[in-house]
């Protein structure tokens, strides 16, 4: 990067600029490693007229740029680009008001998920949205990812939680889009722009909306012969009218990892179920009785309910520990992120087996049964020849087998660099072109985290008034869809 | 004039002539009578019909149920009535995985029976559901009481069917709950009133229909102890599905709640709520109370109806101010209000001077646009909207706006004018 344009950032945020290699190598990937580029610089703002002054010399001088919270991403959202920049914004991690009487919280984005609900727990209220990365990833990380985590199914996702925001748009003007108070008249902004996955812009002060804490939890782990019984009981409670908080699934081999990894004291079975209800004492005991009765029916043979916040912790944490235990039973896996409707459940399950049977590659299930969010974990050993590359396959191919069964490719984690040639498969192409007109409209330049989440980029044309060709159409070198 | 003729031509072959008519008296809105309606039969008809249009630079009104065609600014120009009217199968009801795929023409109550037969609902009560259609209700953006507990339409949709002015079919979202593959578009389009594309097709998630529903009231003396009642329910950790506040020039506060679930859940619920409330006074819930709302669109007219939103704790100021506004003037006025913070307010102005109500209520959303709350008028006479936008300021977000309004639509062809900021 020119000397003249380091001086120009550095001008604005002073220490807060690295450009040494050495250095940038932290920031060449995000949660998402096998795919890595490292950036020109990065830049590690304080307040949002910094953010702006950034943006100001990146829109004037055409170079794109990459917001980044924690870097726990795991779609590659904040992988850097080539010849551009990196604009971290964990430096901007204040909390800035707490709001009780309204249940609002004003945050900048590098605050971290878990800290909004330490900050309003004494006071009864929570932050709903609850990735398992919660103690180390960002507001505006699940801002730009719409992050969900084990209790959506109940609470919604980030785009429910958050009432506003104060964004620095790729043309370096500041907006505010929606408001503290419910539907501001207008397009609904926040809810266009929660998990563009940093591509419209950058989020600089965030609105939250806090929940009170029911008044009771209940945790129950059954344990079933096999996933299709265990998939068998979800089916039930759901069909019985419940709406648990969170209802998650892991198979055997998932339950092996988290075992070795953090002795969550899960028995060793062929399907393992949590399911969480909450709300009023007299109602959630009620119900509890009833989800054990329908979980006994389903071939249960082991049904423990934590009652204690310690009990529950443990049980939790074996499950929110999944991904990383992989570790402790193969050198190398993939993560992935499909949807299915809940019903194509023991059917989805079964090809995975019969695909990873035929591929020789172990596939570890660890899933968001009430909403059908499944993480198929591909195991694989990257010293040998060729395996990553058939692991790569595998995972793609059950991200295929979810679309076939009018699923998604990804739930919560994004679509980013890993999973934008996957959008086709899910979307035709005008499908793809509309969304990108909601691009045109915020970054035409298309600076904003450049390349990621659509498999082609759409040509933006200023198209106000009658329509006019545009000079490349009329060259006969690009053509509008 | 001979594109204008052929497109009525080629439109008509389109749909087929006896679902093409010439427009009548009734048709208008705010006073713009289109030429023609059409109804097509299925959303490719839709995308075509649209294309048809614009390449004829015919400007284009979309209509559901025609509940609230009087919503929006009026009109700068409308030849054509585009009515989804035909577009109202319910395309498929998964109930095991509670979800389902409507056409946009369905009226709400329809919907709701067929849900209902395997025990599920859409977690929604719009206004007047046997006339109102999810098209409608999606592009006015119309939630009650349910709310509370259920979120609004934006945390209901799962995915949705496009036309747009170029005769594009986009969907975007998809059948499943939990899916972040792309831009939001079923968001964007829920309360864009038809200005970015016609809404052929949307899939919900649903919920169940509840064991056990009751509901409660209690009458207040004064708005501050109702506005204190409101926030200590909210502050507890019960589960009710309406918290809803009603009041007008000639009565005091009233609020009601209702709480769904188990019978002993129902029980425990209400028992705390009778301590919490120990100060107010309870009393006998009035039938049809939570159709309280659409109850503000009858009587003498002309009237003015509002939305407003607000901070749940600021409706207690909110009440104030409009008693104080009225009360030198004798103007009655009736509000319901939800205690998350959106309500409707009527204002009786038979005979009352048109300028001094519009400057109560520019003084009112004035109050309110400074707490980060809004005032969108939504039934009135023609001579206040010719003097206001009915959906107040647009705040710095308005060049975003209409940036988005012109890569959706860029020659001004779905609903021109009616939409925020003459949008």
């Amino acid at each position: 990067m020119e000397a003249r344009i380091l001086g120009q950032f550095r001008a604005i945020v002073g220490k807060g600029l690295i450009a040494e290699a050495s250095e940038l190598h932290t920031y060449e990937c995000d949660g998402l490693t096998n795919l890595r580029v490292l950036p020109q610089a990065v830049l590690l703002p304080t307040s949002t007229g910094e953010v702006q002054a950034i943006v100001r010399i990146c829109q004037r001088e055409k170079i794109p740029f990459v917001a980044r919270g924690s870097g726990t991403g795991l779609s590659g959202g904040a992988l850097p680009v080539e010849n551009g920049v990196v604009i971290s914004l964990a430096r901007m991690n204040r909390i800035l008001e707490v709001d009780l009487p309204n249940a609002r919280v004003v945050v900048e984005p590098g605050v971290i998920n878990a800290e909004v609900t330490q900050r309003v727990a004494p006071h009864g209220y929570f932050f709903a949205p609850d990735p398992s990365s919660q103690s180390v990833c960002s507001i505006g990380g699940n801002v730009a990812e719409n992050s969900g985590g084990a209790h959506c199914l109940k609470y919604g996702f980030t785009a429910t939680h958050v009432m506003a925001l104060e964004v620095v748009l790729p043309d370096a003007s500041i907006v505010h889009l929606g408001s503290r108070a419910l539907d501001r008249p207008g397009y609904d902004l926040p809810g266009i722009f929660v998990g563009s996955e940093g591509t419209l812009g950058i989020a600089t002060k965030i609105v939250l909306r806090i929940v009170k804490k029911p008044a009771v939890i209940q945790t129950l782990l059954a344990a079933f012969n096999s996933t299709n019984e265990a998939g068998a009981a979800v089916s039930g409670i759901i069909g019985a009218g419940m709406l648990p908080a969170a209802i998650e699934m892991m198979d055997n081999l998932a339950i092996q990892a988290a075992e070795a990894s953090v002795h969550a004291g899960y028995p060793n079975c062929g399907g393992l179920l949590l399911v969480e209800l909450d709300g009023p004492a007299a109602e959630v005991e009620h119900l509890m009785d009833q989800v054990g009765e329908i979980c006994t029916q389903c071939g249960a043979w082991e049904i423990r309910v934590a009652q204690s916040e310690a009990e529950r912790a443990v049980v939790w944490k074996g499950r929110k520990a999944a991904f990383a235990a992989m570790g402790r039973i193969s050198p190398n896996y993939i993560v992935q992120d499909g949807v299915i409707p809940r019903t194509a459940l023991p059917k989805v399950l079964s090809e995975i087996e019969r695909m990873s049977a035929a591929e020789g590659l172990r596939v570890a299930n660890v899933f968001h049964a009430g909403d059908g969010n499944l993480h198929p974990l591909v195991l694989y050993d990257g010293r040998i020849p060729g395996q990553e590359e058939r692991a790569m396959e595998l995972s793609i191919n059950i991200l295929r087998l979810c679309v076939k069964c009018g699923g998604s490719i990804t739930g919560e984690h994004g679509v980013g660099e890993e999973k934008k040639m996957m959008m086709s498969e899910m979307f035709a192409e005008p499908d793809l072109e509309t969304m990108q007109l909601v691009r045109c409209a915020f970054d035409p330049q298309q600076l904003s985290n450049p390349g990621k989440v659509f498999p082609r980029t759409r040509l933006c044309a200023e198209r106000t008034g009658p329509y006019q060709p545009h000079p490349l159409e009329v060259a006969g070198v690009a053509q509008f869809f | 004039m001979a594109a204008v003729e052929a497109a009525w031509s080629d439109l008509r072959a389109l749909v087929g002539a006896e679902h093409m008519r010439a427009a009548m008296l009734e048709d208008a809105v705010d006073g713009v009578l289109p030429q023609m309606i059409i109804e097509p039969g299925n959303p490719e008809e839709v995308a075509r019909a649209l294309k048809i249009a614009t390449g004829a630079g015919l400007q284009v009104i979309p209509r559901g149920g025609a509940t609230k065609m009087d919503w929006g600014n009026p009109p700068r120009s409308g030849a054509l009535i585009l009515s989804t009217r035909r577009l109202d199968r319910i395309v498929e009801h998964a109930w095991g995985d509670m979800t389902a795929t409507v056409g946009a023409g369905c009226t709400f109550q329809q919907l709701q029976q067929t849900l209902a037969e395997h025990g599920q609902r859409l977690a929604l009560d719009p206004l007047w559901p046997d006339q109102a259609t999810i098209g409608g209700i999606l592009a006015t953006n119309d939630s009650g009481p349910l709310r509370i507990r259920f979120g609004s339409l934006r945390d209901l949709i799962i995915g949705i069917t496009l036309a747009l002015p170029d005769g594009t079919l986009a969907k975007s979202g998809g059948k499943v709950v939990k899916n972040v593959a792309g831009y939001d578009l079923p968001k964007l389009a829920t309360g864009s009133l038809g200005t970015l594309g016609i809404i052929t097709q949307a899939i919900f998630r649903l919920h169940p229909v509840p064991r056990e529903t009751r509901t409660l009231t209690f009458s207040t003396s004064d708005s501050g102890t109702m506005n204190a009642l409101v926030l200590a329910i909210q502050d507890c950790n019960m589960v009710p599905t309406g918290v809803q506040v009603r009041a007008g020039s000639s009565s005091t506060p009233e609020v009601d709640l209702r709480f769904e679930g188990t019978t002993a859940g129902c029980d425990a619920q209400i028992e705390q709520t009778l301590r919490i409330a120990s100060g107010a006074r309870r009393i006998e819930s009035p039938a049809e109370v939570w159709n309280a709302r659409s109850e503000l669109w009858s009587g003498a007219e002309p009237s003015v109806v509002c939305k407003f939103t607000l901070l749940p704790a600021d409706l207690g100021t909110f009440l104030n101010s409009i008693r104080k506004a009225s009360e030198s003037l004798h103007w009655p006025w009736r509000l319901v209000a939800q205690a998350v913070g959106v309500g409707y307010l009527r204002i009786e102005s038979a005979g009352k001077d048109t300028g001094a109500l519009l400057s109560i209520l520019q003084d009112l959303r004035k109050k309110l646009e400074t707490r980060g709350g809004s005032l969108v008028i939504l039934r009135c006479p023609l001579e206040i909207k010719s003097k206001t936008d009915v959906w107040g300021s647009a705040g710095d977000a308005l060049a975003l706006m209409r940036n988005i309004k012109a890569q959706f639509d860029p020659t001004g062809v779905l609903n021109p004018g009616r939409f925020l900021g003459g949008i």
